[in-house]
């Protein structure tokens, strides 16, 4: 059964009480280990990706890691 | 994309006075224009790298859904080299939906150019400065 969340400021739907890496999984990010992830106003560390799980109305934000530099 | 021209002197403001540490932050618009940018820390503090730090990423993009706007770029500068993407720039480029704007002040000059860079393909971005 789907769960209603807010992601990313927008009311979304996944399709139930998932991990927090099988939600990013689902929203089609390429890169779970290069994201930083809010759930209800706490940074999550990465490790918890897999152990974490969403929970209805729960409030979810996620952004891709950024960095780079003029190294060779 | 279209940047003002105000936008564009902030920025190149905000790295003279951080050099020889590169700057970065957040450009937000809508439409491919820029209506806002938002300064973030180089939390590596280096002269040759930069990354940001993840509360104020995720406050800058809060702050952008509030404004009705979204973030469409992401800048950093480079205070000694060319404005062109480094190897380190297309490795750590995760994020396909955004352009990749670098401002240079490389030998006194400022110069200023964005990119697309997906899967660690590079494709100019023409940047159109607008007069406000």
């Amino acid at each position: 059964m789907t769960i209603k969340l807010e992601i990313n400021g927008k009311i979304d739907h996944v399709s139930g009480e998932i991990t927090v890496r099988e939600l990013l999984r689902e929203k089609d990010v390429e890169d779970p280990d290069m994201v930083s992830v809010k759930l209800n106003g706490t940074i999550l560390d990465r490790a918890a990706f897999d152990t974490v799980q969403v929970r209805e109305n729960d409030e979810v934000e996620f952004l891709y890691f950024m960095g780079g530099g003029s190294q060779k | 994309m279209i940047i003002p021209k105000n936008i564009i002197a902030g920025i190149f403001a905000q790295a003279q006075a951080a050099a020889p540490i590169e700057a970065c932050g957040y450009l937000a618009g809508a439409g491919g224009r820029v209506a806002r940018y938002y300064p973030l820390t180089n939390v590596d503090g280096r002269e040759d790298h930069f990354s940001f730090d993840p509360e104020e990423q995720f406050a800058a993009h809060k702050a952008a859904r509030q404004e009705g706007i979204g973030i469409i770029g992401v800048y950093h500068s480079h205070p000694a080299t060319p404005a062109r993407p480094s190897a380190e720039d297309i490795r750590l480029a995760y994020d396909p939906s955004v352009v990749y704007v670098i401002f240079s002040l490389m030998d006194g000059v400022r110069t200023v150019k964005g990119f697309h860079i997906r899967q660690g393909k590079v494709e100019e971005e023409p940047l159109k400065v607008e007069e406000v």
